[in-house]
């Protein structure tokens, strides 16, 4: 009987810390219409961690597209590849950087 | 703008009214089309064709009338007038049924080899027949919670889009966002945020997007939009309002049908590129 006991040592309202609510630092993926037909990738969020020139070089080279960072001054860097490079770019981050997808939103058309 | 769209309640009641109207015609018609024999045998006749005839009834329905309206209509007031009425019809049912049963028990032996029916007929009903009239009923009231797919049902008007060298124009977002009883402001700041453009508004309420955009891309958009700010995730219906809570500035998104409230998220732009202009001056 006195086993019972252990149930109250777990409080089913506490806070499970795992809110969905709580604004996480997501990763953005965008595409942007540049004169005509010609498109834009933005990866914008990456962590801090992650060196944000040296993975542009590699995704330069794996896509074989042109790209630069751009320093933003409230987002931070900001990869931008010419093309629609979104589904690349989030197997790259996922499968290569092993980020969550949960943590990456792909915005666009 | 919003009193004016909370009109299909007022749709909705005649829906309902009409309903009702065809529902107590099929009660009595059956009684004085099927074939002569005792009273009780009658009735009971009759409820069996009800049934079929309900089922015709709710099809006809689905295909004729508005599918979003009778989607809200079905998630709203309806279920809990209907539930009531049904309460009735059933309890009704089941005691002509347990007449006929205890009544006419040779009869019925008679008229049908069906081993299975007569005893159905001895015991009461069995479990098949009490389950599929439970699914009949289910699924005249409520036909989401019998499985049937609720996706059908959103009927919203396609974007119609004019594509111009440079810019794209879409001009019914005002109507769409009236369906989806949305502010076209918001409908417009998540377009421009996840096309990554800008645009305006012209004399004729027709948006004007900067950038050559399909009219399948900008409905693949709105797909979003209304998965995000227009959906509830309970019961998915899309009769939701948003509401801005003063306190923290968060927009809260509450179910008209089932009263659930989530929070949503701030459209953000994010970072957008220079495009267009080689250089920026300065
Ligand atoms: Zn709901």
């Amino acid at each position: 009987m006195t086993s019972i006991e252990n149930l109250k040592s777990f409080d089913p309202f506490a806070d499970t810390g795992d809110d969905d609510s709580q604004p996480t630092n997501y990763l953005h993926i965008r595409i942007q219409q540049r004169n005509g037909r010609k498109t834009l990738t933005t990866v914008q969020g990456l962590p801090s961690e992650y060196d944000s020139k040296r993975i542009l070089k590699v995704l330069k080279k794996d896509f074989g597209c042109n790209g630069n960072v751009v320093k933003d001054e409230e987002l931070g860097d900001v990869i931008q590849l010419q093309g629609d490079q979104r589904a690349k770019v989030l197997e790259f981050l996922t499968t290569q950087l092993g980020l969550k997808k949960k943590t990456i939103k792909v915005h666009g058309f | 703008m919003s009193a004016e769209e909370t009109t299909p309640t007022v749709e909705d009641i005649s829906l309902d009214g009409l309903k009702k109207k065809k529902k107590s015609k099929t009660t009595s018609e059956p009684t004085t089309d099927s074939t002569d024999a005792t009273g009780e045998d009658d009735l009971f006749g009759g409820l069996k064709k009800k049934k079929k005839k309900k089922s015709k009834d709710s099809a006809k329905e689905k295909t004729g009338t508005e599918e979003l309206e009778d989607g809200i209509e079905d998630l709203g007031l309806g279920p809990k007038k209907k539930k009531s009425t049904k309460k009735k019809k059933a309890d009704s049912s089941f005691d002509k049924e347990l007449e006929k049963a205890g009544l006419s028990s040779t009869t019925a032996e008679a008229e049908s080899s069906n081993t299975e029916s007569t005893i159905a007929t001895e015991v009461g009903l069995s479990y098949e027949d009490l389950l599929e009239r439970f699914f009949t009923v289910l699924k005249t009231n409520n036909p989401e919670l019998a499985g049937e797919r609720s996706g059908v049902r959103l009927k919203i008007p396609p974007p119609i889009v004019a594509r111009e060298p440079k810019k794209t124009i879409f001009s019914n977002v005002k109507d769409i966002s009236q369906k989806l009883q949305r502010d076209p402001e918001h409908v417009i700041q998540y377009l421009f945020a996840e096309l990554g453009t800008s645009g305006s508004i012209d004399g004729k309420e027709q948006l004007i997007i900067k950038g050559k955009f399909m009219q399948k891309q900008l409905e693949y958009v709105l797909k979003k939009y209304i998965l995000e700010y227009v959906t509830c995730q309970t019961c998915r219906s899309i009769n939701t309002k948003l509401v801005r809570e003063n306190a923290n500035r968060l927009y809260f998104m509450v179910c008209n049908s089932c009263g659930s409230t989530r929070s949503v998220s701030s459209i953000k732009t994010g970072f957008q590129a220079a495009v267009g202009r080689r250089k920026r001056t300065g």
